[in-house]
């Protein structure tokens, strides 16, 4: 039998995206327009602009998924959309889209959970082996998320306050360095020294939740400080450190995670995950341990919508479709 | 030739199915539910209880603005991915045009309105002559007041219609006095069917660029205009 081709949309922030995807596991199509240079110079994505440009991309990309996939819409077996968490009013250009070519050509309908597809985005490259720990860092998320068997997420450790991304973003802000902070704070890093000593949020002994607001004051005061003294600012080493102290902190906590559940596998999921410090300081920490650590390719990380096609094959097999009445769902839990 | 046509520009939400100039079924609802889970159902619902399939529309005709941004964005984006998967012509009109059409056999000035908060309006004005509507006053986001002083100097009559909630009424009995008539219930709410009729014959538009007509730009946008030069 032939394999379900999805097709998938996603809409939840500033990247809108199309995708066909074979099987859960087979890219046929990965169309994303991003938004990123029309948001740069608010220094950060502004809600109302989002949902503008959606709405002009939105059948246009549609329609070079399918053309880039090589396939009709009587191929596809069934439409899926992102339809939380993420910002509202983006959010609905999707749904509303993918609800209408549900409608137009009688196909079955799938509600997917964003976090769920940058999870399932990995099984694009690799099959996934059960239990899995999913490190899942982006601009608005840093979870742990257990995975005993496909479809099922139990969060096991998040942040108390700032997303890791935003703490990047927040920084990069202090540092008057260009919106998004992420990768040009990764770049900087890279050119500078760990010179100061930031602190590293463990919380409670077995807790694996995250805090990164303590660790941007104390940049943000170090910073402040050297304005005071007149003391030259090496942008480069305070990215360095603030970089050094995330990325401990993360790779730590997901270690001991994976020990305490005997995981056979490690996904790092999301945006951040682009993180080439964070990409290298995993691969190190799990040396030599029988976990098998996962982390897709940088145009995987990002959002895109073959993660979003990828997920849905899950909730395909297992016959979990949506009504025509689906809403965007800005605030969506990914635990049932 | 079978029309569908959409309007959820504001609280209101109407969808028509027509075979030429025949109308098969209206649904007008009023409520404070949300047009993105009620639109896709509702046109599911009239479409069956008129026996047709998807593959059957000939012509989708919407509404796109001014109005509720997010209400505008779920009608248009649902009619233009429609067209466009059906491979069928998309035709836009003006919410407002779509309101003072109402009174398309009436004779003179209709000023359709929706109250854009802080004093402020998305209005045009329209003539009415038998039976066609032209515009008089192209649509636009103003201040209410400002509005008035002009459609003042007009020195006509005009019937004044919206089906948003408002409280213009005394502002509009200062500023125009008797010359201001206005219209209350079913005819000042946005019906679908005048819709298909109004854009039936008009030209398609462009599916993949079409977008809604805000009349404002994006608050960001202004102010980083205002802090930058208009001219990046
Ligand atoms: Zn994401």
């Amino acid at each position: 039998m032939d394999q379900e081709k999805i097709l998938a949309i996603e809409t939840s922030c500033d990247e809108t995206a199309a995708a066909v995807v074979e099987g859960g596991t087979t890219l046929l199509s990965n169309v994303v327009a991003t938004q990123m240079e029309i948001h740069q110079k608010f220094g950060g994505v502004v809600p109302e602009l989002a949902s503008r440009h959606h709405i002009e991309q939105i059948t246009l990309v549609i329609e070079k998924a399918l053309n880039e996939a090589k396939v009709t819409m009587d191929e596809i077996d069934a439409i899926a959309v992102t339809e939380g968490p993420g910002l509202v009013g983006a959010l609905l250009i999707g749904v509303n889209a993918a609800k209408t070519l549900a409608f137009a050509h009688q196909k079955p309908l799938i509600g997917v959970h964003h976090i769920a597809g940058h999870i399932y985005a990995n099984r694009l490259e690799q099959e996934f082996q059960f239990p899995l720990l999913s490190l899942v860092v982006s601009g608005g998320h840093t979870e742990l998320i257990l995975m005993k068997e496909h479809g099922d997420y139990e969060i096991i450790g998040e942040t108390r306050d700032d997303a890791a991304g935003e703490a990047y973003d927040k920084v990069a802000k202090a540092l008057d360095l260009p919106y998004p902070g992420g990768p040009v704070i990764d770049q900087l890093a890279h050119e500078g020294e760990e010179t100061y000593d930031f602190p590293r949020s463990w919380l409670e002994k077995d807790s694996f939740d995250f805090s990164f607001s303590g660790l941007k004051t104390a940049v943000v005061n170090q910073i402040h400080q050297l304005k005071q003294k007149n003391e030259p600012i090496s942008k480069a080493n305070i990215a360095a450190s603030f970089q050094a102290s995330v990325v401990d902190v993360l790779v730590e906590k997901t270690y001991q995670a994976a020990q305490q559940y005997g995981v056979k596998q490690l996904i790092v999921a999301g945006g951040v995950s682009a993180n080439r410090a964070l990409r290298r300081s995993i691969q190190e920490r799990f040396e030599g341990t029988n976990i098998a650590v996962s982390i897709p390719p940088l145009y995987l990380c990002t959002d895109n919508a073959a993660m979003i096609g990828a997920a849905a094959s899950i909730q395909y097999r297992n016959n979990q479709y949506a009504s025509l009445n689906l809403n965007a769902q800005p605030g969506l839990m990914i635990e049932r | 030739m079978n029309i569908l046509a959409i309007d959820t520009s504001n609280r209101p939400m109407s969808v028509a199915l027509y075979h030429n100039e025949i109308p098969l079924i209206e649904h007008t609802l009023n409520s404070k539910r949300n047009h993105s889970v009620q639109l896709m159902p509702a046109i599911e619902y009239l479409m069956k209880e008129v026996n047709l399939q998807p593959k059957d529309l000939s012509k989708i005709v919407v509404a796109n603005g001014p109005g509720s941004y997010t209400g505008l964005r779920i009608g248009v984006t649902t009619a233009k991915t429609l067209a466009w998967s059906l491979n069928i012509p998309l035709v836009t009109v003006s919410s407002l045009e779509l309101v003072a059409a109402n009174l398309i056999y009436s004779n003179g000035l209709v000023c359709s309105f929706f109250d854009a908060r802080r004093g402020n309006v998305f209005t045009g004005l329209y003539r009415a002559q038998e039976g066609q509507l032209a515009v008089q006053l192209p649509d636009q986001n103003i201040a209410m007041d400002e509005w008035l002083n002009q459609l003042n100097e007009l020195g006509e009559p005009i019937t004044m219609v919206s089906p948003t909630e408002h409280s213009f009424h005394d502002l509009v009995s200062e500023k125009l006095g008797d010359r201001a008539k206005w219209i209350r219930g079913h005819l000042s709410f946005p019906q679908a069917g005048q819709l298909v009729l109004l854009g039936k014959d008009r030209e398609p538009v462009d599916i993949h660029s079409t977008s809604p007509n805000y009349h404002r730009l994006v608050e960001a946008e202004v102010k980083w205009m205002e802090k930058n030069g208009r001219n990046e």
